[in-house]
């Protein structure tokens, strides 16, 4: 009876105590120099506890069972946007992601996001995307003469255009897109989402030449509204908006 | 191996790497190579705002601005570079509102302004607004809209290129450089991490911005990334780190987890209370309370909870109060923190205060610099060539303890003079030749790390490293607490010399960058402790519990660490330790951390005790 009692007390955490569990990720690997051509998937399971993240699940598997396993990451708190894949199928920021809000009963599937080149396991190349973001003349354009202080803004005019300077170019949304998937020409929503945040800046003057270069057959018009980029977006932005009032830009000219 | 040349190269894509090129790419052909995508560094996690005595909300000037920098880092501020940093202030949030950063805005259409810890009006008067900001992510819109201007400008990146080496003419960790000889600069060496190439950069100016080195601690509000590169290449390459015992712990950090509540929690209002629900720091400061300056609020926290006034199960955090404050507020000026909050610990911030803890945040110390941004390797010759900008840096305008928002306006200010300085230089310099071999040391360190038979993991020498420093080198130290770590810091370069990697293959091989990452870590912490084991007093960031007072008599001076072979004597050298207290020396055949002294720079003020 005395060793069933003591059992019992071990077994219920102490107050305080964070309750860990097992958790396993099935990752989608690719390392030609070692493995072939071909991706491959690979399962490991390791002990996570209570406010523990993908990520510390990954650099779990890294440091202390496999360290060829090669992703991004840097703040490791969803703002620098290094560490965005495919978990259980839809796009996230690793380091937002908590292990037990993605139900560890399951093996939680890992893949880099799609739609753009994998070098190596969960890594991506992300030139093709930066290009788009640097075809949008994402700087602010103005002309005349600087003033000598501060440019005027008004609270209001200062919201207007809020939500899209929240971006951090992580590439969830673009590599979310289902029309990103199939024509890697697209701009994709985070080029346009930056085009937006200068459109609906009171202090910008390179509107219509933005409008212009996303008037193009690879625009926004080929958006076609799934909002998976919405869903996608670590900084809730609403992407979807965004590209909507930006076609409306584009027809009525007011901005 | 590749070699490219340009006339300007700066290390590291931040917020001053970036604003130093948009000064040198006009003027001259310029390169910067850094380990992460510009948009990813660890300028972007700056939250709360940028100081400048605008006066758009209250009446304000630049010299309160100085006298509250001087006063916040316990008078070891050097004062000629605290009065250009907040004279140039102004300028500095102009010209980045002019890039078209989105800055909160007043009712008049101005930049709106809040408080900030330890920034008074008329010298401690009470808080004064003076902290320019964007929402919470004031650090992100300044890394985006310095980016965007490089867009703009065609800046030429070298992306996810690691520097591993900076190449000088001399060879100063000899120590057989006299003083007054020119040194110049020649270079840096890098590994490209998509091939595992490696790139010879010639130039005639580099700038060094490659950031702090927050992960020698385990509970730390930094980035992965932060290791300290910058400071440890230029330091093994014989040039002196200054005042790097001198390191901040940021009050807020989410508890147990050490990410960063930004101070303007506080500044809109917040409150810290105990396990008591009391609003303690009315006890430490009694005039300006939650908003005294850091190492004051994290030293007060600390004492709550060893004085077992810590709230939760483990009496192990105390609590920021947001409760009182209206959500509409909380939503419109702190979005992104009180999300933190939510993800993490799963907190409603709206009806629950915040378990927080103090985190390591920010190194004071760094590669010394003038106010031009030129890198000194003794108490006055420079490097020719050479500029470090930001928190790689030491100017020093943060002396012993920064103020919030600091190194925000840190890196636009000094970050600009440096890209100028370099640039200009660049303009009329001679080329120096590159040394024979140049790559050499960092190709032999990565076969030789490459090829080693198996041995010790480098996450566990990293981990107990990370721990003994948040054991014995934190908040509270002691000279205990600092022997112990330096032995296990010792003791952790003698296994990590041993260590090996899995990842042999040359692809993205961050198993190897985290090796060499690890290397610079390991010595960048000897210098930490060594330098705090040296300073028998307590100021700003640094506490010693067995010297708890002030000593300027003993130590009003900058600390240099030179690495040199044991019993070098270097300029200024720092007095001997009193019997007893002797520093350990390190084992046969290592350098040692030999440690020198510079005078801090004092204008108008004298020192104070400093109450708040």
């Amino acid at each position: 009876m005395t060793a069933v009692a003591e059992r019992s007390a071990a077994a219920e955490p102490k107050a305080g105590e964070i309750p860990s569990f097992d958790v396993t990720l099935k990752i989608r690997r690719y390392t030609p120099e070692t493995h072939g051509d071909e991706p491959y998937w690979e399962e490991h399971t390791v002990t996570a506890h209570g406010t523990d993240r993908l990520l510390d699940a990954l650099h779990k598997i890294k440091w202390e069972i496999d360290g060829s396993l090669t992703f991004r990451r840097s703040c490791a708190h969803g703002v620098c946007g290094s560490d965005a894949m495919r978990i259980n199928g839809r796009n996230r920021l690793a380091c937002k992601a908590l292990l037990k809000d993605l139900n560890p009963d399951k093996p939680i599937t890992v893949e880099p996001i799609k739609g753009l080149p994998v070098i190596k396991d969960l890594v991506v190349d992300m030139e093709p995307f930066f290009a788009s973001y640097r075809e949008i003349m994402p700087f602010l354009i103005t002309s005349g003469t600087e003033p000598s202080r501060e440019r005027i803004q008004s609270p209001e005019q200062r919201a207007r255009f809020d939500d899209t300077t929240k971006c951090i170019l992580c590439a969830a949304c673009t590599s979310s897109c289902p029309v990103f998937w199939t024509d890697g020409q697209y701009f994709g929503p985070a080029a346009i989402v930056n085009a937006h945040r200068f459109i609906f800046d009171s202090r910008d003057e390179g509107g219509a030449a933005r409008l212009e270069i996303l008037n193009d057959k690879e625009g926004v018009w080929r958006c076609r509204t799934t909002f998976n980029c919405t869903e996608a977006c670590p900084r809730g932005i609403e992407v979807t908006k965004a590209i909507q009032e930006v076609k409306r830009a584009m027809i009525t000219r007011a901005f | 191996m590749q070699t490219h040349q340009f006339d300007v190269v700066i290390v590291g894509a931040g917020g001053a790497g970036m604003r130093a090129a948009l000064e040198s790419s006009g003027r001259t052909r310029t390169a910067v190579i850094s380990k992460l995508y510009p948009t990813r560094s660890h300028t972007g996690a700056a939250q709360g705002g940028m100081c400048a005595a605008l006066g758009n909300v209250e009446d304000d000037n630049p010299e309160w601005h100085t006298f509250d920098t001087v006063k916040g880092g316990d008078y070891l501020v050097d004062q000629d570079a605290a009065t250009i940093m907040a004279n140039e202030a102004i300028d500095a949030v102009l010209d980045l509102e002019r890039m078209g950063l989105p800055f909160n805005r007043t009712p008049e259409g101005r930049i709106d302004q809040r408080r900030f810890g330890g920034h008074t009006r008329n010298h401690g008067e009470a808080a004064v607004r003076r902290a320019c900001y964007a929402a919470d992510r004031t650090g992100h819109m300044i890394l985006q809209t310095l980016y965007q201007q490089c867009v703009k400008q065609e800046v030429a990146f070298f992306n996810e290129f690691y520097c591993l080496d900076l190449l000088l003419d001399h060879d100063l960790s000899s120590g057989e450089v006299s003083d007054g000889q020119e040194v110049r600069v020649a270079g840096v060496v890098a590994y490209e991490l998509a091939t595992g190439e490696i790139h010879v950069f010639r130039a005639k100016s580099v700038v060094l911005a490659t950031g702090g080195a927050g992960k020698i601690y385990k509970t730390t509000s930094n980035a992965h990334t932060l290791t300290g590169d910058g400071m440890a290449i230029a330091y093994r390459r014989g040039l002196p780190l200054e005042d790097m015992e001198f390191f901040q712990f940021h009050p807020t950090g989410l508890a147990g987890l050490g990410i960063l509540l930004s101070e303007a929690a506080r500044g809109e209002g917040g409150i810290l209370r105990n396990a008591d629900g009391e609003r303690f720091m009315e006890r430490y400061a009694p005039t300006i309370k939650d908003l005294a300056p850091r190492d004051i609020v994290a030293r007060s926290m600390a004492n709550e909870v060893r004085e077992g006034r810590g709230a939760g199960p483990n009496k192990d955090y105390v609590l920021l109060d947001l409760t009182h404050l209206d959500p509409a507020h909380i939503d419109a000026k702190l979005p992104d923190i009180t999300e933190f909050a939510r993800t993490y610990l799963g907190i409603e911030p709206y009806t629950e205060p915040v378990p927080v803890y103090p985190t390591a945040h920010y190194a004071m110390g760094g590669v010394p610099t003038n106010v031009e941004g030129e890198v000194l390797r003794n108490t006055t010759d420079v490097v020719r060539g050479l500029y470090a900008a930001g928190e790689v840096a030491c100017v020093s305008v943060h002396g012993s303890n920064r103020l919030g928002t600091n190194s925000l306006l840190d890196i636009n200010v000094f970050g600009k003079r440096a890209g100028i300085s370099a640039a200009e230089f660049a303009a009329t310099a001679p080329w120096v030749d590159l040394p024979e071999n140049p790559s050499s040391l960092v190709v032999d360190e990565l076969e030789e790390m490459r090829a080693r038979p198996q041995g010790e993991r480098i996450s566990d020498i990293r981990r107990e490293l990370q721990q003994t420093m948040d054991t014995n080198a934190q908040v509270f130290r002691t000279a205990e607490s600092l022997t112990t770590c330096l032995a296990d810091v010792r003791a952790l370069r003698e296994r990590y010399s041993r260590a090996s990697v899995q990842d042999k293959g040359r692809a993205f091989n961050t198993d190897l960058l985290e090796a060499l990452e690890l290397g610079f870590l390991i010595d960048i912490a000897e210098v930490v402790v060594v330098g705090a084991l040296n300073r028998r007093e307590s100021r700003g960031g640094h506490f010693r519990e067995d010297y708890p007072n002030r000593d300027d008599a003993g130590f009003m001076e900058h600390t240099m660490a030179y690495r040199r072979p044991a019993g070098t004597v270097v300029d200024s050298p720092a007095a001997p330790a009193p019997a007893g207290e002797e520093i350990p020396d390190p084992a046969p055949g290592e350098l040692a951390v030999v440690l020198g002294t510079k005078p801090v720079v004092t204008t108008v003020y004298q020192p104070m005790e400093r109450k708040y």
